[in-house]
């Protein structure tokens, strides 16, 4: 069998409202659009996917929560309907979803080989959370391809981001052993925020763009800041800074997607490309690829 | 119809165990025995509402409220899926929903209701009232628990729901969702092996059983952050239900409290406590915050203005300040002159200059003209119309107008009068243009009910920086 590859990781975040403002047939509310800078990332990003073949997606959202151990959805298909606890008004979605179970308990297994608590989850009455689903059809919305989803440990929240760091590290580690062991082409997702500072208020209309801005400067530095890590290829100073990061932008990577992104992408030093950045009611968000197909040896 | 009131009170735990897997734990079953001692409870008070604030149900745009009558799922828990589904069908008191969002709204806060198919009811919510409700004979509510408010948006949420608990005459139970501790094991663990996560934690948590034992509610709520940061895993799920239970029982120290049960789940703290409101004598009153009867908009989470729509101006001064704009625009505010026949109240924001709140001449009520101001700190819900330089500002002329119609009502309601004796309106806008359809709008949910007359006028300014400003005139004979 051949090596496994990971064939781009990309930081892909899952606001609602970009599905939303998209008015595809899966979600019931209508829009009047909305947060074009970031639907037109995404349809950058895809367009660089279009012509790459791969067999599955790997993706980590910080909506599965989970507080006791790493969680894998373990059932091959999962349907249903996801309304967005926080912003029902905007996502009620009916998702259709393959999962690639083999893959996912290879990583799985793999993780639980290196000391990680790790779980399969096989009940068929879960409920997908709406960060994947929203990732899912922004990256895919034909859904064409089987998803591996890994749930976020809130290990951030119960020790702090270093030691969350270095467990995503660690899974991110495993996570590229499980990929290259199981001789597929992979795209690996984020699915998370930048600076994640929202507002508390809503206009009446969700869509209206002359109320969307960052909240603060501050955030706007921070997330510049690492976009120009990106940017440059020095995922490493990513991670150095992640904690100061985490913190003051009250950034999203507290669930681990992005240090473990980083991680399975063994920490690259090519340059990424980025699609979009946008803030979506208050919080910055950007689409960015990193394209190891065009830096074979640099990863997986 | 008599005042309505809160019946009893209890402090549930949120996780799945007690419905789902009692048999497999000593302690989970006798978690489990204790919430049906507590169903039991609520139904030998003849309670006609259970209120529920769960720390399970997240939030961001304020506080959302429950409003579908009968929301149907089947539940699985994020963590603990492989214990089984919760097929959930409830009883949501929908009305009183919207009237609960609608005085949210009275009292400054930002809030909204939900009422959509398969919205994902949270596992804290769904475990109390499977459990407290078991054939969901007794209508329901359920709140969110905002990531974002601190004390005083928790507490007038509580005191927004006490508005419509007693205008109602309703018969409530009032619920919190949540852990004591809630660090859990962060590794699995055999049922057989279940303990608090820790000793501190255990001795946090005997601490808080201690008072509530004792009645001693608003205590905890005095030690809440203290708690948070001993015991609680930061973030979301703060130990912010003590500041709303302790509101809903006005913030008292000496309710007769009882604790049915107390056992880790996976290491977290669970509890069932019933608290009621017979006094028990056992408590001093220790209540050094400000008792907020509405919310200023005072998040402070990064402890900077935005300039977005938010409700208030975080550029508005203190409360020991005297001006809405700082600079030295506005005028001084003065005591309340207090001539025969007048009517002054703390609840109302001071005057702008020698005069009361009000005047009763016979049987008539004479209001002196009321703004949004809010009294105490002088901020202005909706923001003001300008900034300290003078330069205009955005603003909210629909929570302006929902403040002017508090300050009235608090006014009237000093007098001895109520809403529905108010017979003649004259309204005073800045803005006519801009403002007319959304002040409107809020007459038409407020004062337009009761069906006064009224006289809407444009002017070119009004002495503090507001866009809206009412004349009133009550009629107090039947």
């Amino acid at each position: 069998m051949a090596k496994g590859t990971i064939v781009a990781g990309c930081l892909a975040p899952h606001p609602p409202h970009l599905v939303y403002a998209e008015n595809p047939p899966q979600n019931e509310p209508v829009a009047e659009g909305g947060w074009e800078q970031l639907r037109w990332g995404y349809e950058r990003l895809r367009a660089s996917m279009a012509d790459l073949d791969y067999d599955a997606i790997v993706v980590l959202s910080p909506h599965w929560q989970t507080y006791v151990g790493t969680h894998f959805l373990g059932l091959p298909h999962f349907e249903g309907l996801s309304v967005d606890p926080i912003f029902p008004n905007l996502f009620r979605y009916h998702y259709d979803m393959k999962v690639d179970v083999d893959l996912a308990k290879a990583i799985h297994d793999e993780a639980e080989a290196a000391g990680m608590p790790v779980k399969m989850m096989e009940n068929p009455d879960f409920r997908v959370d709406y960060g994947t689903i929203t990732t899912g059809h922004l990256f895919n919305p034909e859904w064409d391809k089987p998803l591996v989803v890994i749930s976020s440990n809130r290990s951030t929240a119960y020790y702090s981001v270093e030691v969350m760091q270095e467990m995503m590290m660690e899974l991110g580690r495993v996570t590229r052993r499980a990929i290259e062991a199981s001789g597929k082409r992979v795209v690996v997702l984020a699915s998370n925020s930048l600076s994640h500072r929202h507002f508390t208020t809503e206009s009446d209309m969700p869509e209206d763009m002359s109320k969307e801005h960052i909240t603060s400067h501050a955030m706007h530095l921070w997330d510049m800041r690492m976009i120009e890590y990106m940017r440059s290829g020095q995922a490493q100073r990513i991670l150095d800074e992640m904690p100061e990061f985490t913190e003051q932008a009250i950034a999203e990577s507290d669930g681990g997607g992005l240090s473990w992104l980083l991680s399975t992408l063994d920490v690259p030093s090519y340059p990424a490309i980025l699609h979009g950045y946008g803030t979506i009611i208050g919080t910055g968000n950007a689409v960015v690829e990193w394209p190891c197909y065009a830096h074979e040896g640099a990863s997986a | 119809m008599s005042d309505g009131e809160v019946v009893a009170s209890f402090v549930v735990p949120v996780h799945p165990h007690t419905v789902l897997a009692p048999d497999q734990n000593p302690g989970w079953q006798r978690l489990r025995n204790a919430y049906d001692q507590a169903a039991k409870t609520i139904q030998d008070v003849d309670a006609d509402l259970i209120i529920v604030y769960s720390t399970t149900w997240p939030s961001i745009i304020g506080h959302q409220i429950q409003a579908d009558p009968n929301p149907e799922w089947v539940m699985v828990d994020h963590d603990f899926h492989d214990l089984g589904s919760i097929h959930y069908s409830l009883n949501i008191d929908a009305d009183f929903a919207h009237a609960w969002n609608e005085a949210n709204h009275q009292r400054g806060l930002q809030s909204r209701c939900v009422n959509y198919k398969g919205f994902p009811i949270d596992v804290g919510s769904v475990v109390a009232l499977t459990l407290l409700n078991p054939d969901q004979r007794i209508p329901a509510v359920i709140v969110s628990s905002n990531m974002y408010a601190n004390r005083s948006e928790t507490t007038v949420l509580a005191k927004a729901c006490l508005d419509v608990v007693k205008a109602q005459g309703r018969r409530a139970v009032a619920v919190t969702a949540m852990s004591l501790s809630n660090r859990m094991f962060t590794d699995f663990i055999e049922p057989e092996a279940d303990a608090i996560h820790s000793l501190k934690d255990d001795e946090w948590n005997q601490k808080i059983l201690e008072f509530l034992e004792e009645g001693r509610l608003e205590d905890v709520g005095q030690l809440s952050r203290t708690i948070h940061q001993q015991i609680r895993v930061q973030k979301v799920v703060a130990f912010k239900p003590m500041w709303w239970l302790s509101a809903m029982n006005g913030n008292r120290n000496d309710l007769t409290g009882s604790v049915l049960a107390y056992e880790p789940i996976h290491g977290a703290g669970g509890a069932v406590v019933a608290l009621d409101p017979t006094p028990s004598g056992a408590g001093d009153k220790e209540y050094d915050e400000d008792d907020v009867e509405h919310y200023q908009g005072d998040r402070g989470v990064l402890d900077q203005a935005t300039d977005n729509d938010e409700t208030t101006d975080a550029s508005i001064p203190a409360p020991e300040a005297a001006s809405t704009s700082g600079k030295g625009l506005d005028p001084a505010l003065w005591d309340p002159t207090n001539a025969e026949g007048s009517v002054n109240t703390d609840a109302a924001p001071k005057p702008v200059g020698a005069y009361p709140h009000a005047r009763r001449v016979g049987d008539m009520l004479y209001l002196s003209g009321v703004g949004p101001r809010q009294p105490g700190t002088n901020a202005i819900p909706g923001g003001p119309i300008h900034d300290a330089e003078g330069t205009p500002l955005d603003y909210d002329v629909k929570a302006q107008t929902h403040a002017v119609v508090a300050n009235i009502q608090r006014i009237v309601e000093e007098a001895g009068a109520r809403m529905d004796q108010i017979v003649d309106v004259t309204t005073f806008l800045i803005d006519m243009k801009r403002d007319f359809s959304g002040y409107n709008e809020v007459w038409a949910e407020t004062l337009g009910r009761y069906g006064p007359t009224r006289t809407t006028l444009a002017i070119d300014a009004l002495p503090t920086p507001i866009a809206v400003e009412m004349k009133v005139i009550v009629h107090l004979g039947e």
